[in-house]
C-alpha cells in the first residue's frame, strides 16, 4: 500500500506513455485491434484514477503529504538547476485530474468510427496529449510544469493538422504560436521568481510550496511583472478576452475528440495556472486592485462579448466555441472575486464546463459524422426522427444553460455569489452572460431539434447507438451528480481554496464575523448556494475539520474552528 | 641555448597534442593508403573506416585526459602557455571529435551517389578537425590564427568539393574570398595587439590592455577588427552574406560539418580572445555585441522563413542560432558564469540536433533527386514514419520544445539573461523562439500533411543509422536528464574563472 501512495500519481501519469509505446508495435493495418488498444488504456488510466477518489475522502496515513497536497513524489530531477520531479495533488488539481481521465477516454471512445485514416497516430497522439494534460495538473514544480505544458502542445497541434477541417493547417499552427508565444513569457516570468527567491534564500528551487511560501515578501514591483508574464501565458490558453482568437479556429478545425480535449481539459489549464501559480505565488500583485479591475473587466468583456457572438453563429460548433469564451469568463471572473465563493465556483465551474461542453462537441461530432455539416441552417426536426438524440442534447444544453438541478447553475450560482460579495456591478455585468447563454442554446436546440423535419437528408438519420450513447452518459451523470449533490466536491475544495485566500487576502477570514466554523459553511447567511445544496452545514464542517486534522500538519491550536482557519498558515 | 632547447622538447607539451598527432597522422595516412589499397571506387567506404578509427582513438585520448587526467595536471599550458590543455579544451574538443565522426558517418552514401567519393575528402576533414583543436586550445594569437587557417583553408576544398557542381564552385568562392578577406581583418586586430602589449600570447595582452585607459582608440580598433573577422566566422550579422550561399553549394555532408564543428571552434576562440585576452574591455565589446547580436536574431529568424531550399534554410536556422549563442556571451560578460555554461551547452546541443537534421536530410539526395527542397520531405511519414519521427524531434529541439535538449540549451540562455538582468533580451529571445517554430513546422507540415510527390526509395545506408542513433540519443538524452552534461559543462568553464 505504502508503495502505491507513493508512486501513485506516476503510475496514472505514464500509462498511457507506456501504452503509446505498445501501441507502436501493433500494425497499422490492423486498426481495430489499434482502436481496442487505444480504448483500453485510456479506460485503464480512467480505473487508475478512481482509487484516488476514495483515498482523497480519508485521511492521509502514509506520510506522502506536503501541506496541502497529498500523494507527494519527490525525487532530484536537475539539481544543478534545483529542478525536481515533484508530484502532489490537492483538492482542485484532484478534481482536474478526474475530469481529464474521464473526458480522455470518452474522446477516443467517440473516435471509433470518426477516425478512418492514420489511425495509428491518432491513438499515439491522443495518448501523449494524456500524459501532457496530466502532468501539468499533477506538477509542483513549476519547471516540470512548464515541460508537460509545453510537451501537451505537440500532439494537440498534430490532431487538429492532420485530423482537422479544411484550415486545419492554419488553425493548429496558430494554436501552437499563440499556445507558446504565452508560455515562454511565462518561462521569463518563472526564472524572475526564482532567482529572487535565491537571492532572497540562498537557495534555487521551482519547488511550488517553498516559493509559495515565500510569496508574500516580493516587492510588489516583481510581483506585478511577473503577474504579467504569468497573466499573459495563462490568459491566451484560458482564453480571455482579447486572446481568444485562436480558439474558435482551433474548435472549428478540430475533430471532434480534438474539440472535446481542447474545451474539457486544455483551457482549464490556464484557469488551473491562474489559481495554482498566480495567486499563490504572486498575492500582493493579485490582489492590486488595478490588476482586479483589469482581469474582471476582461472577464466581463469575455462573458458578453462570447455570448453575443455565439448568438450569431450558422456552425454549431463555432457557436459551442465561442460559449466557451463566455463560460470560462465565468471561471476568471470567478477566480479574481479572490473570495472562497468565487475560487470554489470557479473550479466548480471549470469541471461544470468540461462536461457540459465537452458533451456539446460530443453531440455536434454525432450530428456531423452523420450529415458531414454543422450549418444550423441544414438542420430542424431532428427530435423527430432522433429521439434519444433529442433527448441527450437537452439535458446537455439545460447544463450548459445553468438550468437548476444541473452542474451549470451550482457553478454560476456560486461564482454569481462570490462576484457579489466583492462587487454587486461585478455580478450584474455577469448575470447578462447567463441570459444570453440561455438564448443561444435554447434558439440552437429550437431550430435544430424542433420544427418540421422537411430535409429528406434528415430524414434518414439513424438515432445514437450503445457506444455513442456510451460516451454521453458519464457526463450527463456528472452533471446530474453536480447539480444534484455537489457537497463532496466543495468539500475537497474547501482546504485548498482557504489556502490561497489566506496568501492573497491574509486577514479575509479574520474580518468575517465569529464563530468561522459556521461562517465558512454558510458565509453569507441565507443566500448562500451551498447552504440550499448542503443539508447539514454545521455537522459537515465538523466532520470536515475531523477529517483535517487528522492528515495534515496540526495547526498551531486545536480548538474552536474560527482559530483553525485563521491560524493555518500555509 | 640550452634553455630553449629543454623548453622545445619538454615530452608533456606533446603528450598535450597526442589527439591532435593521432589525427593528422591519420589525416596523412588517408592520402597514403587511398591510392594504394582503396584506388577502386568499391572500396572507398574503407577510407571512412580508417578515419572512423583515427577518431575513435583521438575521441579515446581526449577520454583519458579527463578519466586518468593528463600527467601535468589540468588545466596545462604547453609551449609556454600558447597551447592550453583545459577542462574547457577537451569538452569541446570532444564535440569537435564527435560531430567530426558522424559527419564522416553520414558522408560515405552520400558521396557515392554524387560520385564523388575520394579520399582526400576524409583526409581534408581529419585536417580541418585538427585545426579547430587548435583553435579551442589557443592562447596565443599565432595558434590561433594557424589554427584557423588550418580549418578554413579545408573547409573552402570542401565546400567546392563537387567540382561539376556549379553552385558548389560558386559557394565556395564566396565563401573563401570573404573568408581571406575576414582573415585580414582578424590578423589586423591581432597586430594591434600585438603592437599594445608586444607580445601574442592572451594573458599577457589581457594585462597590457588593463593598464591602458579605457578610451584608448587602439584598443578599440584592435577589438572591432577583431571581432569583425570572428563575427564573419560565427557568421553574424552584418557579416554572414556567405552562409547561405556556402551552405547550399557545399555537399550535404559538409554542410551539416560547417553548421556545427567550426561553431564550437569558433565560439572557443571568441570566448578565448574575449574573456582571456579582452577581458578588461568587456563592457565595450559586450555593447558592441548586443547590437550584433539582435541583428543577427533578426536576420536569421525571419529570412528563414521564407527560405524554400533546406540547406539554405539551415544556414539562416544557423544564423538564428548564433544569434542565441551571442546573447549567452553577453551574460557572461557580466561576470556571470551561467552565461558560459549556456554557451557551452548550447554547443553541445545544437552539434547533435543539427548534425541529427542534417542526417535526415542528406538521406533526399538519392538517384538523381537533388533533394534540397522543403518540399522534397513532404509525405515522409507515408514513406518512413520512423525518419519523419526522428526529423520531427529533432525539429522541435531546434524550436526549443521540451524534453528536447534543444529546450535545455535555450532554457540556459535565458537562464543566464533573467539572471544578469537583460530582461529585454530575453524578451526578444523567446519572442524570436516562437517565430522559429513557426519556420521549423513548415517542415513537419511538409512531412507529416503533404503526400509524397515520388517514390524514390530512401539513401539510406548502416553509417547513416548510426549517426541517427547517436543523434537522437544525445538530443533525448540531454532534454531529459541533462544533469551530467550540465555538470560537465559547468567544469568545462572552471578555467576561465581560475
Amino acid at each position: 500500500m505504502q508503495f502505491f501512495y507513493e508512486n501513485y500519481l506516476s503510475i496514472i501519469l505514464f500509462a498511457p506513455l507506456v501504452g503509446m509505446g505498445v501501441l507502436l508495435f501493433i500494425p497499422g493495418e490492423n486498426k481495430n485491434a489499434i482502436r481496442w488498444w487505444g480504448n483500453i488504456v485510456l479506460f485503464g488510466d480512467f480505473l487508475l484514477s478512481l482509487p484516488l477518489v476514495f483515498w482523497f475522502s480519508t485521511p492521509d496515513q502514509s506520510g506522502t503529504h506536503e501541506k496541502l497536497f497529498r500523494f507527494v513524489e519527490r525525487h532530484d530531477w536537475i539539481p544543478s538547476i534545483g529542478a525536481q520531479y515533484h508530484l502532489g495533488i490537492d483538492g482542485i488539481s484532484f478534481l482536474l485530474i478526474m475530469l481529464t481521465t474521464v473526458l480522455g477516454f470518452i474522446s477516443v471512445l467517440s473516435s471509433w468510427t470518426a477516425i478512418q485514416d492514420r489511425v495509428k497516430e491518432y491513438y499515439a497522439m491522443f495518448l501523449l496529449l494524456q500524459v501532457g494534460m496530466l502532468g501539468v495538473f499533477m506538477s509542483l514544480d513549476i519547471f516540470l510544469f512548464y515541460v508537460f505544458w509545453e510537451v501537451m502542445l505537440v500532439p494537440m497541434y498534430f490532431i487538429i493538422g492532420v485530423w482537422g477541417g479544411p484550415r486545419k493547417l492554419y488553425a493548429a499552427i496558430k494554436f501552437f504560436l499563440y499556445t507558446l508565444a504565452g508560455s515562454v513569457l511565462m518561462l521569463l516570468g518563472i526564472l524572475a521568481l526564482y532567482f529572487q527567491y535565491h537571492t532572497d534564500k540562498g537557495v534555487y528551487t521551482f519547488n511550488l510550496i517553498d516559493l509559495t511560501s515565500h510569496a508574500s515578501l516580493w516587492p510588489l514591483g516583481l510581483q506585478l511583472w511577473v503577474f504579467a508574464a504569468f497573466a499573459i501565458g495563462f490568459a491566451i490558453k484560458v482564453p480571455m478576452f482579447p486572446f481568444h482568437t485562436w480558439l474558435p479556429d482551433a474548435h472549428v478545425e478540430a475533430p471532434t475528440a480534438g474539440s472535446v480535449i481542447l474545451a474539457g481539459v486544455l483551457l482549464k489549464m490556464g484557469t488551473y495556472g491562474f489559481i495554482r501559480f498566480s495567486l499563490p505565488l504572486l498575492p500582493q500583485a493579485s490582489s492590486d486592485p488595478r490588476v482586479v479591475k483589469v482581469m474582471v473587466y476582461i472577464s466581463i468583456i469575455g462573458i458578453v462579448y462570447g455570448a453575443l457572438v455565439s448568438l450569431m453563429q450558422r456552425d454549431m460548433k463555432k457557436l459551442i466555441a465561442y460559449s466557451s469564451v463566455s463560460h470560462l469568463g465565468f471561471c476568471t471572473l470567478g477566480i479574481f472575486a479572490l473570495n472562497p465563493h468565487g475560487l470554489e465556483g470557479s473550479v466548480i465551474q471549470q469541471i461544470n464546463h468540461g462536461i457540459s461542453t465537452g458533451a456539446l462537441f460530443l453531440i455536434v461530432g454525432l450530428i456531423y459524422e452523420r450529415r458531414h455539416t454543422r450549418e444550423i441552417k441544414e438542420f430542424g426536426g431532428l427530435s423527430n426522427v432522433m429521439p434519444i438524440y433529442a433527448t441527450l442534447f437537452m439535458i446537455v444544453m439545460l447544463s450548459s444553460v445553468g438550468l437548476p438541478l444541473l452542474n451549470g447553475f451550482i457553478g454560476e450560482f456560486t461564482i454569481l455569489q462570490g462576484a457579489f460579495e466583492a462587487n454587486w456591478h461585478w455580478a450584474a455585468w455577469a448575470v447578462s452572460g447567463i441570459v444570453l447563454g440561455a438564448a443561444y442554446m435554447l434558439w440552437l436546440y429550437q431550430r435544430t431539434m424542433f420544427g418540421p423535419c422537411d430535409n429528406p437528408k434528415n430524414q434518414v438519420l439513424k438515432d445514437l447507438n450503445l457506444r455513442e450513447v456510451m460516451t454521453l452518459v458519464p457526463l450527463i451523470i456528472g452533471a446530474f451528480w453536480i447539480g444534484l449533490y455537489p457537497k463532496p466536491f466543495f468539500d475537497v475544495l474547501q482546504e485548498p481554496v482557504q489556502a490561497i485566500v489566506q496568501s492573497v487576502h491574509p486577514d479575509f477570514y479574520k474580518s468575517q464575523p465569529q464563530p468561522a466554523a459556521a461562517q465558512i459553511a454558510a458565509p453569507s447567511g441565507g443566500n448562500s448556494a451551498r447552504a440550499a445544496t448542503v443539508p447539514a452545514p454545521k455537522a459537515n464542517t465538523d466532520k470536515l475539520a475531523a477529517n483535517l486534522s487528522a492528515p495534515w500538519p496540526a495547526p498551531k491550536s486545536l480548538g474552536p474552528h474560527g482559530q483553525q482557519y485563521s491560524g493555518a498558515k500555509h | 641555448m640550452g634553455n630553449v632547447w629543454t623548453s622545445f622538447f619538454r615530452p608533456l607539451d606533446y603528450a598535450a597534442l597526442k589527439p591532435e598527432i593521432l589525427l593528422t597522422i591519420f589525416g596523412l595516412a588517408v592520402l597514403l593508403v587511398d591510392p594504394l589499397l582503396f584506388s577502386d571506387k568499391k572500396d572507398k567506404n574503407w577510407n571512412a573506416v580508417f578515419t572512423l578509427l583515427g577518431l575513435g582513438f583521438a575521441f579515446l585520448q581526449l577520454v583519458l585526459f579527463i578519466g586518468k587526467g593528463f600527467p601535468g595536471g589540468l588545466p596545462y599550458a604547453a609551449f609556454e602557455g600558447r597551447f592550453t590543455l583545459d577542462a574547457f579544451a577537451v569538452f569541446l574538443k570532444l564535440i569537435i571529435v564527435l560531430a567530426t565522426m558522424l559527419v564522416v558517418l553520414i558522408s560515405g552514401r552520400y558521396l557515392e551517389i554524387e560520385d564523388a567519393h575520394f579520399g582526400e575528402y576524409y583526409a581534408l576533414l581529419l585536417f580541418s578537425a585538427v585545426g579547430m583543436m587548435f583553435m579551442v586550445s589557443a592562447t596565443d594569437l599565432i595558434v590561433l590564427f594557424l589554427g584557423l587557417e588550418l580549418m578554413a583553408l579545408c573547409e573552402y576544398v570542401l565546400v567546392g568539393f563537387l567540382r561539376g557542381d556549379r553552385r558548389s564552385n560558386e559557394g565556395a568562392m564566396k565563401f573563401f574570398l570573404l573568408g581571406a578577406f575576414s582573415s585580414g581583418l582578424l590578423l589586423y586586430g591581432m597586430s594591434l595587439l600585438y603592437g599594445i602589449s608586444g607580445s601574442t600570447k592572451l594573458s599577457t595582452i589581457s594585462v597590457s590592455l588593463t593598464i591602458r585607459p579605457a578610451s584608448d582608440p587602439v584598443s578599440w580598433v584592435a577589438m572591432i577588427t577583431l571581432l569583425a573577422g570572428l563575427f564573419f566566422k560565427i557568421a553574424a550579422v552584418p557579416f554572414h552574406q556567405w552562409t547561405p550561399d556556402a551552405y547550399e553549394g557545399a555537399p550535404t555532408s559538409i554542410t551539416a560539418f560547417i553548421s556545427v564543428a567550426p561553431k564550437v571552434a569558433s565560439f572557443a576562440i571568441l570566448l578565448r580572445l574575449l574573456f582571456t585576452g579582452m577581458g578588461p574591455l568587456h563592457v565595450q565589446w559586450q555593447s558592441l555585441m548586443i547590437g550584433v547580436a539582435i541583428a543577427t536574431m533578426t536576420l536569421g529568424n525571419l529570412a528563414a522563413v521564407s527560405s524554400t531550399n533546406i540547406k539554405r534554410f539551415f544556414g539562416y536556422s544557423t544564423i538564428a542560432h548564433v544569434g542565441y549563442l551571442l546573447l549567452g556571451v553577453i551574460a557572461a560578460a557580466d561576470g556571470n558564469s551561467t552565461g558560459l555554461t549556456a554557451v557551452v551547452i548550447y554547443l553541445l546541443v545544437y552539434t547533435f540536433m543539427n548534425l541529427g537534421a542534417f542526417a535526415v536530410i542528406i538521406l533526399m539526395r538519392r538517384q538523381d533527386l537533388v533533394g534540397d527542397q522543403i518540399d522534397d520531405l513532404a509525405g515522409l511519414m507515408a514513406r518512413a514514419p520512423g525518419m519523419a519521427i526522428l526529423m520531427l524531434i529533432f525539429l522541435l529541439s531546434l524550436a526549443g520544445i521540451p524534453p528536447t535538449a534543444g529546450f535545455i540549451g535555450k532554457y540556459y540562455i535565458f537562464l543566464s539573461l533573467i539572471q544578469t538582468g537583460h530582461y529585454y533580451l530575453a524578451v526578444l529571445g523567446v519572442a524570436y523562439a516562437v517565430v522559429a517554430l513557426y519556420y521549423y513546422f513548415r517542415i513537419v507540415v511538409a512531412m507529416f500533411m503533404q503526400k509524397a510527390p515520388d517514390s524514390v526509395p530512401l539513401a539510406t545506408s548502416p553509417g547513416l543509422t548510426v549517426a541517427l542513433g547517436v543523434t537522437l540519443g544525445f538530443t533525448l538524452a540531454i532534454g531529459i536528464y541533462p544533469e551530467p552534461f550540465i555538470l560537465a559543462a559547468q567544469n568545462a568553464i572552471l578555467p576561465f574563472f581560475s
